[in-house]
């Protein structure tokens, strides 16, 4: 029986956080520090005409200002940072700040101002003058689909049967388009670095999802081997994915630190943030379905457009899940996209996923009203236990077991099928379901254990927390497999002295690094066994690795509690004081046999008044199965948050832009939407488990970005079944369902 | 921020005063709008006179109603017995607003003198006639989803963004003020905001230093037939994108007095003379409703986003009324 896996554990760092000790990038205390303040562009495209920054310069405490006139060389960008293992020839084309008077979109960085303080320094930037040649740009794809384009078309998936031809002759078909606005993660924490020099030696406290991506970043941008970049970022007030990539403001931070020869913090404001790291991007989506007429799908169309910058490729992975999450014979996907003169899109919670399956997910709603068959038993009629691409039986796939029991939990069964059919007083009430998919992903991942002989264990590995739980279920994977209790254990992360691990992304995050924690806790086991066994009166003699456990501070035989050494005894007896193991992790080849993935069903009611058409989701259930549950609390807070998230993609969220001038008008927190407490009523979120070993050692799937992917399609399919309204472009704002 | 000057006003006269000389100095009360907007360099003060310690803050019975202190907190004056119990309407509209903590925070004079949310006021980077004269406006022909309906120029399409103004439309408030020279005046509630026509950067009346100093309340039989309905987009901490205060006074079952005020569709806030005359003498049904809502909305001018205000519009005054004749219960 595992002590602590699979119970619930309040977060290690809770204290920390909310009585503020937790240290965020910005927040360490660095002497003789200087503020940089980022001076934005107000053309979306174009070259600077002038800078003038003589009444700036005047400003009290005015250091410096770094403009492209000034900004020394940096070194040529090097491979692209997230997967120099793949993509080793492909330039790395993202953004460099003051790096010409090029201007790519609207806010761009034009200036530094470095200032004693940070008011100081805000103050001068506004005195820094610009003028522009301005062309004309381009900020949005409705009326450029047209311009739309395949970037590696030798990438580009192929049809999977005859698509076109069983669509066409289909007894029953929808096709409908879709869009979705760009949206911007809103981390609470703002994005910020702290910077300085010694020699040629640099250290920055960064916000980040990977303090290796930035060490890499930073060696290539200064021409340094990358062992004299330290990167520190030991707490996250929130990413999403915007910080996967290390943005614009790391480099520019190190850099003027270089200049001034003195420590330097910059940290986006609420509104350079909305150009200081990606987006969701603006998309377009067209899916077509043909079906018999007893349901089953006989042809599967979905075709994307996306935004993205003028100098890199960004294609929003929409189509991921269109060809395994039903079971079609003839399927097409294809993905393209429009240059537009904005800067890169970026993942952001359930990249694509959450995009492709608000289409999809909605496209079969209006597929089962064209039948006139209930949309759960839509999903059902086509069911697929392999993945129709490969023919591969899923590892696992619990996804049945999900429908059942969240149809069971919301009362199904007493939905009316008519639209418009189910009030509540005078109220219009709508339920609508979808389904939900990710990846279970796993990623190498390394970590250090040093076990110490006074009973306690210091883990470390260089991931990050930006929210989840990671501190958290780190030490209780690692007090589990190292039979300590979990306030023995002491879980570093965020540090580039700390082994590699992946950024914090796709979910995989316990999956790569609990897998590598266990691994390495077995690394131990396996050391200790030998040195007991090097002691005549060993009482493991002729045991394996597999039939002896660390429990309770003791090395024991399994289900021979009277066979044990204790184990701080065993080490002093041979002067240890630590014993130490680094670890990686990899993936089993075994996956390769199979498909993988983790699913989820969720069931959504809205309320909405007849009059004003404000939309009210009173409940939500989501069914999630995504492997093996570490920590059923901070689990539950993610798929919440996931569901919380849902919502406002749904019903709020937009990044508005006005194209004359291709900037962005709402960037800011009164203006761009989120949902607040008053906007989440019910919210029920369930575990169905999976006992998959295939995926890994502990069986853990990914789950952050899982439990928002259907929430959109079933809040606006619960939006028309209230209704009788189909609103294909989010938000669904009041506006459009008057 | 523009580096500023602090000055603590001591009583009513000095800080008045102190304003006076000083074109570029202003008042400040809880700072929650004042503060935004300096730090996002769109005002710009040289000097700040804090008026929040000046004894106004009392909420009392006066001969002919109540008086509510300028500087009282827009959470103490909602929560107020006096008002609870014979504005009930003022107390919803304010408890529409903001937040807890903000409200605990703004003061009903700095509430009163709020200014637009238009998303191109806030952006020093974008035209705006009423930030900088002559610029232009943005908004115009720009994003205009949360713009005026009515009484807008094409100097400024911006509205006034408030909730309790639209209360103290209805209830006819007098706004006291003590002027630049010391002596005290009074403005009708109606006269305080102003159209934008061609001088936009003037939100309101009130002169540059002028104070003010309390809100008047007459007595009124609206109390037990008032309702605040605000439609916005999510459930709390926006602002309206249409909202209504209405009060009935009804005499059998018709109605004696009625007012209609919108909120969020012009850049004050719109009492409609039409739609009360619709109501007034007219039997308090559905029909009656629907009439003044269609003569409340038969003159917006909609720009190229907010079409929706004049539909939602109709149906917040219906669902508003029903609801005063409901007691304010849904
Ligand atoms: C996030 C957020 C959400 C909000 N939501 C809402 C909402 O939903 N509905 C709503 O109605 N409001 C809302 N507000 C606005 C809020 O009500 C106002 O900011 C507040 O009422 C202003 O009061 P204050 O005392 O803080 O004014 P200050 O910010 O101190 O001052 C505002 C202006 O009034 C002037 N002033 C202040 N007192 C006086 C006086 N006695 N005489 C003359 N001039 C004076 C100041 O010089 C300044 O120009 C919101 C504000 C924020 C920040
Ligand atoms: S509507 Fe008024 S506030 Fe908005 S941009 Fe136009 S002038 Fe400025």
């Amino acid at each position: 029986m595992p002590k602590y896996i699979g119970k619930e554990m309040s977060r290690v760092d809770g204290v920390a956080k909310v009585t503020g000790k937790a240290k965020y990038a910005a927040e360490f205390k660095v002497p003789n520090l200087a503020y940089g303040f980022i001076v934005t562009s107000t053309i979306a495209k174009g070259a600077i005409k002038s800078l003038d920054t003589t009444e700036a310069r005047r400003a009290p405490g005015v250091i410096d200002i770094l403009t492209h006139e000034n900004y020394p060389k940096p070194a040529p960008p090097a491979s692209t940072e997230l997967k120099p293992e793949i993509n080793a020839n492909v330039r790395d084309k993202s953004f460099r700040a003051l790096a010409s008077n090029q201007i790519f979109f609207n806010m761009q960085p034009i200036a530094l101002v470095l200032a004693e303080t940070f008011e100081q320094a805000r103050y001068a930037a506004r005195l820094v003058k610009a003028t522009y040649t301005p062309e004309k740009q381009l900020t949005e794809i409705a009326g450029s689909l047209d311009k739309a384009l395949v970037p590696n078309p030798e990438r580009a998936a192929k049809p999977r049967g005859n698509p076109a031809e069983t669509f066409k002759s289909a007894p029953v078909k929808i096709e409908a388009e879709y869009t979705i606005p760009i949206e911007h993660h809103n981390p609470m924490e703002p994005h910020g670095a702290i910077a300085f020099w010694e020699g040629e030696k640099l250290t920055i406290f960064d916000k980040t999802q990977g303090v290796y991506v930035v060490r890499r970043h930073l060696a290539t941008s200064f021409n340094i081997p990358e062992v004299n970049v330290s990167v520190v970022s030991p707490f996250v007030g929130g990413a999403f994915g915007s910080s996967l990539r290390p943005n614009y403001y790391p480099a520019l931070t190190a850099m003027a630190a270089r200049v001034i020869k003195r420590p330097v913090k910059v940290v986006y404001t609420r509104t350079q943030m909305y150009t200081g790291h990606g987006y969701r991007s603006d998309t377009w989506q067209k899916i077509s379905l043909g079906a018999e007429r007893n349901g089953k799908l006989t042809a599967l169309i979905h075709d994307s457009r996306n935004n993205s910058s003028t100098f890199e490729d960004w294609l929003e992975n929409t189509t991921n899940y269109t060809r395994t999450i039903y079971a079609c014979p003839n399927a097409h996907t294809s993905q393209q996209l429009v240059r537009t003169d904005l800067s890169t899109p970026a993942p952001v919670r359930a990249p694509g996923a959450v995009s492709g399956m608000f289409a999809l997910e909605c496209a079969m709603d209006e597929l089962a009203y064209e039948l006139k068959i209930d949309p759960l038993e839509l999903r059902l009629i086509n069911f697929t236990d392999v993945n129709p691409d490969t023919g591969k039986p899923y590892s696992s796939k619990a996804l049945r077991e999900c429908y059942r029991m969240g149809a069971e939990k919301f009362g199904w069964k007493d939905r009316k099928f008519e639209p418009r059919s189910m009030r509540d007083g005078r109220l219009l009430v709508g339920w609508g379901m979808a389904t939900g998919v990710w990846g279970a992903f796993q990623q190498a991942a390394s970590v250090r254990i040093a076990l110490k002989s006074d009973g306690s264990a210091h883990v470390a590995s260089a991931t990050a927390d930006i929210g989840p739980g990671t501190y958290t279920v780190m030490t209780l994977i690692a007090a589990e497999y190292l039979g300590l209790p979990a306030e023995r254990v002491k879980f570093e992360l965020g540090d580039t002295k700390f082994p590699r691990a992946p950024v914090q992304g796709g979910s995989f995050t316990t999956a790569s690094v609990g897998s590598a924690i266990y691994e390495s806790a077995q690394n131990i086991r396996r050391k200790l066994l030998e040195m007991a066994n090097k002691d005549a009166a060993s009482p493991f003699k002729e045991a394996k690795i597999e039939d002896v456990e660390m429990t309770d501070g003791k090395l024991q035989v399994k289900n021979d509690p009277s066979r044990f050494v204790n184990i701080s005894e065993l080490m002093r007896r041979n002067n240890l004081e630590e014993l130490v193991d680094v670890h990686e992790a990899k993936p089993s080849p075994e996956r390769e046999k199979y498909a993988t993935g983790a699913h989820g069903a969720q069931f959504v009611e809205v309320k909405i008044d007849p009059d004003t058409r404000v939309v009210r989701v009173t409940r939500a259930i989501e069914v999630t199965a995504c492997g093996r549950i570490m920590n059923p609390k901070t689990s539950h807070s993610q798929e919440i948050g996931g569901v919380v998230w849902g919502i406002g993609m749904a019903l709020q969220e937009a990044t508005e832009i006005d194209h004359r001038y291709g900037r962005i008008m709402n960037p800011n927190l009164q203006h761009y939407h989120v949902p607040v407490n008053a906007d989440v009523l019910n919210v029920e979120t369930i575990f169905v488990e999976e006992d998959d070993r295939i995926v890994n050692p502990l069986g853990i799937k990914g789950m952050g970005e899982l439990s928002m992917v259907g929430i959109p399609a079933a809040i606006a399919n619960a939006v028309f079944h209230a209704t009788g309204k189909r609103v294909r472009n989010l938000p669904i704002t009041p506006d459009k369902l008057l | 921020m523009r580096p500023f000057k602090y000055t603590e006003g001591k009583d009513e006269t000095s800080a008045v005063r102190a304003v006076v000389v000083n074109r570029e100095s202003k008042f400040l009360a809880g700072g929650t709008n004042l503060i935004d907007l300096m730090k996002e360099y769109v005002e710009r003060p040289n000097e700040l006179v804090d008026v929040s310690q000046l004894p106004l803050a009392q909420i009392k019975n006066t001969s002919n109603g109540i008086s509510i202190g300028a500087l009282a907190k827009n959470g103490a004056t909602a929560n107020h017995p006096l008002v609870r119990q014979n504005y009930p309407l003022l107390s919803m509209a304010i408890l529409a607003g903001a937040s807890g903590q903000l409200r605990n925070m703004a003061t009903n004079g700095g509430n009163l003198m709020q200014r637009t949310r238009c998303q191109y006021f806030y952006d020093i980077a974008m035209p705006c006639n009423k930030r900088e004269p002559g610029t232009g406006c943005g908004a115009l022909e720009g994003i205009n989803r949360i713009h005026a309906i009515f009484g807008w120029s094409d100097k400024c399409v911006a509205t006034y963004p408030g909730d309790m103004a639209n209360a103290l439309y209805a209830l006819d408030a007098v706004v006291r003020v003590k002027g630049a020279n010391g002596q005290e005046r009074t403005i009708p509630i109606q006269d305080f905001h102003r159209l934008p026509g061609n001088e936009p950067q003037k939100d309101n009346n009130l002169e540059h230093g002028e104070l003010i100093i309390g809100i008047d309340l007459p007595k009124n039989n609206f109390a037990n037939k008032s309702y605040y309905l605000k439609v916005r987009d999510r459930a709390s901490y926006a602002f309206a994108l249409v909202s209504v205060a209405a009060a009935l006074e009804t005499d059998g079952s018709n109605i004696r007095q009625a007012r209609v005020v919108l909120g969020s569709v012009a850049h004050k806030p719109w009492r409609s003379g039409e739609a009360e005359k619709a109501l007034v003498g007219k039997p308090a049904t559905d029909a009656t409703f629907n009439a003044a809502a269609e003569a409340a909305l038969k003159e917006a001018k909609p720009l190229a986003h907010n079409g929706y205000k004049v539909e939602l519009g109709k149906r917040a005054i219906v669902l508003a009324l029903q609801r005063a004749m409901n007691g304010g219960a849904e």
